[in-house]
């Protein structure tokens, strides 16, 4: 078939109700209090973050909670550079994998405190193997960016 | 490993923005091509294998409904699968199943993607769960810029080094491109341009990224007793495997990457291969972004893990190299996803029954095929052979 082919323009947006359950729902109410709480395993003894009920590996129920520290060890970093849709903030912007003291996984945030117009200095504060810490928003309503970012510290 | 299974046929698309078509049009186009490569017609086929990404992609759900007349599939089986980047390869192992379980002869393998029709970014930012990854880890190329740049750091690679054989496997893909006709992104570039080229996602650049395609393929599978009858020249599946990992992105190690190691292990020990460097002659590594494929290199054995720039600087990954890579120019050039992988595949299969044209590697009898998908999290391997 030859011949012109059109456009039809449309849009779905469609509402969800996500339930947390209960692991997710106490983590995000522990956050409010500056806390990060993780679950530990009790065949493996990993403890989890963000709080889970049941192992990712063994697939063993779990229910004991351990509070992990704020501080930890960046595994590895990255820049945002570029726009997307439902993006969470305007780039550019820094990830990071952080290894919390006291937690067996790694968390995927935002790493902030350092000025990202001059990328030579900024890549001199975040670096892999640098330790970071939580910083918390003042208004904490409880969901994962209860945590600001995580800074470098000296 | 059950029953032998050969691809004998494999259709393309010409792949880049096809407002020309609709998806339906678009898929009718890879498997009329299928057809005409193994001299077979719809009501030759048994089974119908597809796949794509998240629906939300193009706006339809349940594609495959909308694509069966397309495809053939009145009448028989059809069956929709969805792994993200690794669809295709999931899709060529699906369909291999089928085949070698001993249930069907002939099964028709469909991958497809139109993701000039929707927000593709913004359908991934929904593969990540809604509590916890989401905020972080969606864009593709944030993901793989946190794994380029802890690898990197892993073996002590200086960044210069790193971003100079990023840059050379950048124009490898883009001059490969230009001898494939169905590749999509065909411009000359040169080492300085990617390296002047735009920060997307540091140390991420523009033309260390794949585009957004549209694009189907097509691969048909038949059993040994088939291939006989037929006459066909077949392109045998000599092993397959295929590693998923833990769905919350910090747990695993991605650079000794586990999933990757894995897949690669099972489907060498099916088809034989104790020296994948030696016993490979060509290979399709799914490359959506120039740093991955190297640490791929390392997780298949290629080289010694910290070793893969120096496949890259001596000129082995290279047409003309031991282990040439990705000839057809690869996903960095052309990366319609759901149909990604199958064209691993489908060009594996072209690679060693000598039809792969002005991309042929001379001589190629054993080929791998390679695709990642999830949130980093999947991967795929299939090793495809000129005898059995």
């Amino acid at each position: 078939m030859s011949g012109e082919s059109r456009i039809l323009e449309g849009y779905v947006s469609l509402p969800y109700k996500w339930a947390m359950g209960a692991a997710t729902t106490r983590f995000f109410e522990e956050l409010k209090n500056k806390k990060i709480m993780g679950t530990k395993c009790p065949k493996c003894n990993r403890v989890l973050i963000p709080a889970r009920s049941f192992c990712s590996h063994c697939f063993e129920k779990i229910d004991e909670w351990k509070e992990v520290s704020q501080e930890g060890t960046l595994r590895t970093w990255c820049t945002v550079n570029f726009s997307y849709e439902g993006q969470p903030k305007e780039p550019p912007y820094i990830l990071g994998i952080i290894d919390l003291d006291g937690a067996d996984v790694g968390l995927p945030h935002f790493v902030g405190g350092v000025d990202l117009d001059d990328f030579e200095e900024a890549a001199k504060k975040v670096h892999i193997g640098g330790r970071v810490r939580a910083v918390w928003k003042e208004n904490r309503t409880g969901n994962i960016l209860d945590i600001d970012y995580f800074q470098p510290v000296e | 490993m059950g029953h032998a299974v050969a691809i004998i046929g494999t259709g393309q698309t010409h792949c880049g923005k096809r407002t020309d078509v609709s998806y339906p049009e678009l898929i009718y186009e890879a498997v009329s091509r299928a057809f005409e490569d193994s001299g077979l017609s719809p009501d030759d086929i048994e089974a119908v294998v597809s796949g794509s990404m998240p629906p939300a992609m193009e706006g339809v759900n349940n594609p495959h409904l909308y694509w069966a007349d397309a495809m053939g599939a009145g009448g028989k089986p059809l069956i929709r699968i969805a792994t993200c980047g690794s669809t295709g390869i999931s899709l060529a192992h699906a369909g291999f199943y089928h085949v070698s379980s001993g249930l069907f002869d002939l099964v028709l393998v469909v991958g497809a993607e139109k993701m000039y029709e929707g927000n593709p970014q913004g359908v991934m930012a929904t593969v990540a769960d809604p509590f916890f990854q989401r905020p972080f880890l969606a864009g593709a190329p944030g993901i793989f810029a946190l794994q380029s740049n802890e690898w990197a750091h892993r073996y002590g690679l200086e960044e210069k080094r790193v971003r100079m054989a990023a840059a050379e496997l950048s124009v490898r893909n883009h001059t490969d491109a230009l001898d494939n006709p169905y590749a999509h992104i065909k411009v000359k570039i040169a080492v300085e341009d990617v390296l002047k080229s735009r920060v997307i996602a540091y140390p991420v650049r523009i033309l260390d990224v794949c585009p957004a395609s549209d694009g189907a393929c097509a691969v048909i599978m038949a059993s040994e007793r088939m291939v006989r009858k037929m006459g066909a020249k077949p392109a045998w599946i000599r092993g397959v495997g295929y590693c998923g990992e833990e769905a919350f992105f910090g747990e695993g190690d991605k650079v000794v990457w586990q999933a990757a190691i894995n897949a690669a292990k099972t489907a060498y020990k099916q088809a034989g291969i104790t020296d994948p460097r030696k016993e490979i002659d060509v290979a399709e590594v799914y490359n959506p972004f120039t740093f991955q494929e190297m640490l791929f290199y390392e997780c298949f054995g290629f080289c010694d893990f910290g070793q893969a720039c120096e496949l890259v600087e001596k000129g082995v990954v290279m047409r003309g190299g031991d282990l040439p890579c990705d000839p057809s120019g690869g996903v960095l050039c052309t990366n319609p996803i759901g149909a990604t992988g199958l064209q691993r595949a489908a060009e594996i299969a072209l690679q060693v029954t000598n039809k792969a044209g002005d991309h042929q590697i001379p001589g190629a009898s054993t080929g791998l095929t390679h695709a990642m998908g999830g949130l980093d999290q999947f991967n795929g391997i299939m090793i495809i052979s000129n005898s059995l």
